[in-house]
């Protein structure tokens, strides 16, 4: 991992603002700052509510193109600014730049597509180097599939859920993207078949040397994950840093909650913790302090 | 007081040519009053088929559902009113379970006048206030008029459980009740459920893939894989001594902090 020259990505003061009703509004992102860096991987953690998810939709270009959708602040991929950029422009960004793997794979594939041909649909002209099939072979495998071939006649309703995350990781793999954008993969899954395509997201992403973005509210799978990690509460990064050092030695009193609730859960003679509301409402209002 | 499946089978009729499925297979389970019995396996084992025969949702194939010697099967119409309210069930998806278009002061009222709890209006509002509050939503008149889009996740969760205490249960089949929940709100409702056992002796029957909950809360557990149960033991064994291989791979593949630090090398 380098530290020198421009970051792949560099996100500056993101400010999102999202309808709520035909004359409210809601902001959902207040203040977020990162960056990553080629090859590196970053993890966003947060509740739900906190706004990782509209920050992950906001890099890869895939809020609602909206008037009322507000993006402010910065967004920019090796140095080029996206915020306010023309759709031609994200088209680009989001055909070779970014690949984005979702939390449901059932909603993001095509119930009456074949997953071969949906596969064969995200490799962008220009790149297909070993015939139309041999192509899609390849990403299915890379992406921890079996017997491929046969699987790339049948449908998604066919598959587990695992193998439907699996097929999502190799779409989101065949353009080769530079960056890698997971929001919550695993949530869905059990956690046998969880540790499986975590695996092969680890593997997948160190084989093409793809930088990641991995959002979850566990932090358990984040930090397995990552390098370094980002904490977001209530719209705001809260804490950022080396993974581990996040973890073991936590500075915000949020990040400290979290983790002790966390820890509350899966570690023996420790007594249940859940964060009381009254806290959660002075963070709130010391963030927005620090923000305006 | 026990809740008893002996040899409980489930068997799906396939459509026409495909072949029929033993989702539960010959399942033996007790669960008392202030009991914590948890049942854990991965999506497919069967476990909320289990749930759902317990709960009388669906009728055994074979074998029999029992509440104190007296099989569901064969309850009439009041011994199954009766069976209602003893054997309660919280689900998974607190979206999914709440009408979204009644406040929570009519959700939990409805099952108060159904069951027939509180007569009157006055009285029906007290219950479902007096429920709220026992479940830490307080103060319970501001939640009264609410409706499910305007509570959190937690909230909602925590609505369902006052749905099913209001009318005094003893045992409760919670199937993935915490599941789709925040770290901290899942140990606030884990938190509740435990108190809840302690004031009024309710007993859990958990069903969940999620194993540092279970070691966390569960006495008792069984292990489904594929329809069959195929180990059971208090926590400590299973824990500390699983016997069937299946058990072993459940237990290493739950991700902790503590073994997850870093990039793998």
């Amino acid at each position: 991992m380098t530290t020198t020259g421009t970051p792949l990505l560099q996100v500056e003061n993101l400010r999102v603002h999202l309808p709520t009703g035909s004359r409210t509004e809601v902001e959902a992102v207040s203040s977020v700052s990162l960056a990553v860096r080629r090859g590196e991987r970053v993890g966003i953690v947060g509740e739900s509510g906190s706004g990782k998810t509209v920050t992950g939709r906001a890099i890869a270009g895939l809020l609602p193109t909206s008037p009322r959708v507000r993006v402010q602040g910065s967004i920019r991929f090796d140095g080029r600014e996206m915020v306010g950029a023309p759709p031609k422009a994200w088209d680009q960004v989001r055909s070779r730049t970014v690949g984005m793997v979702f939390q449901d794979p059932l909603t993001y594939l095509n119930p009456v597509m074949k997953i071969g041909r949906q596969v064969h649909e995200a490799i962008p002209p220009g790149r297909q180097r070993s015939g139309e099939n041999g192509d899609v072979l390849h990403f299915l495998s890379l992406a921890g599939l079996e017997n491929v071939r046969e699987l790339a006649q049948r449908f998604p309703h066919e598959l587990s859920g695992g193998m439907r995350q699996r097929v999502l990781i190799a779409i989101a793999i065949a353009k080769m993207p530079d960056l890698l954008v997971a929001d919550e993969p695993t949530t869905a899954l059990d956690a046998t078949v969880q540790q499986r395509v975590l695996t092969t997201l680890d593997e997948t992403v160190a084989e093409l040397d793809t930088s990641l973005i991995l959002i979850s509210h566990d932090i358990a799978v984040v930090a397995g994950m990552t390098d370094r990690i980002y904490v977001m509460y209530a719209g705001h990064v809260v804490e950022s840093g080396r993974t581990r050092e996040v973890l073991e030695k936590p500075e915000h009193p949020y990040t400290q909650a979290l983790l002790r609730s966390v820890r509350s859960l899966t570690e023996d003679g420790v007594e249940l913790y859940s964060i009381p509301e009254s806290l959660r409402a002075s963070w709130a209002r010391k963030e927005e302090a620090r923000a305006s | 007081m026990l809740l008893e499946a002996s040899n409980a089978s489930k068997t799906f009729r396939a459509r026409r040519g495909g072949t029929s499925v033993d989702a539960v297979v010959n399942a033996n389970l007790q669960a008392r009053p202030g009991d914590f019995v948890a049942i854990v396996g991965e999506s497919g084992s069967g476990k909320s088929t289990l749930a759902r025969m317990l709960l009388g949702l669906i009728p055994a194939t074979s074998g029999s559902v029992a509440l104190d010697g007296t099989d569901l099967a064969s309850m009439s119409k009041t011994q199954r009113i009766r069976y209602r309210r003893t054997v309660q069930a919280v689900l998974q998806d607190p979206a999914g379970s709440l009408n979204p278009r009644k406040t929570v002061g009519r959700i939990v009222g409805e099952v108060v006048r159904l069951h027939n709890i509180a007569r009157g209006r006055d009285a029906v509002v007290d219950t479902v206030a007096e429920t709220l509050e026992l479940v830490g939503m307080v103060p319970a008149a501001s939640f009264l008029g609410r409706f499910p889009h305007e509570l959190s996740g937690g909230q909602r969760q925590r609505v369902l459980i006052a749905r099913a205490i209001v009318l005094g249960p003893r045992i409760i089949v919670a199937d993935e009740a915490v599941s789709a929940l925040d770290a901290s709100v899942k140990a606030g409702v884990l938190q509740l459920m435990d108190d809840l056992r302690r004031r009024l002796g309710v007993g859990y029957v958990f069903i969940t893939h999620d194993l540092p909950v279970v070691k966390k809360v569960a006495e008792y557990v069984y292990v489904m894989k594929s329809g069959e149960i195929v180990e059971e033991g208090t926590k400590d064994q299973i824990f500390t001594a699983p016997e069937h291989p299946y058990t072993t791979t459940l237990l290493s593949a739950a991700p902790t902090l503590a073994a997850s630090y870093g990039p793998p090398e």
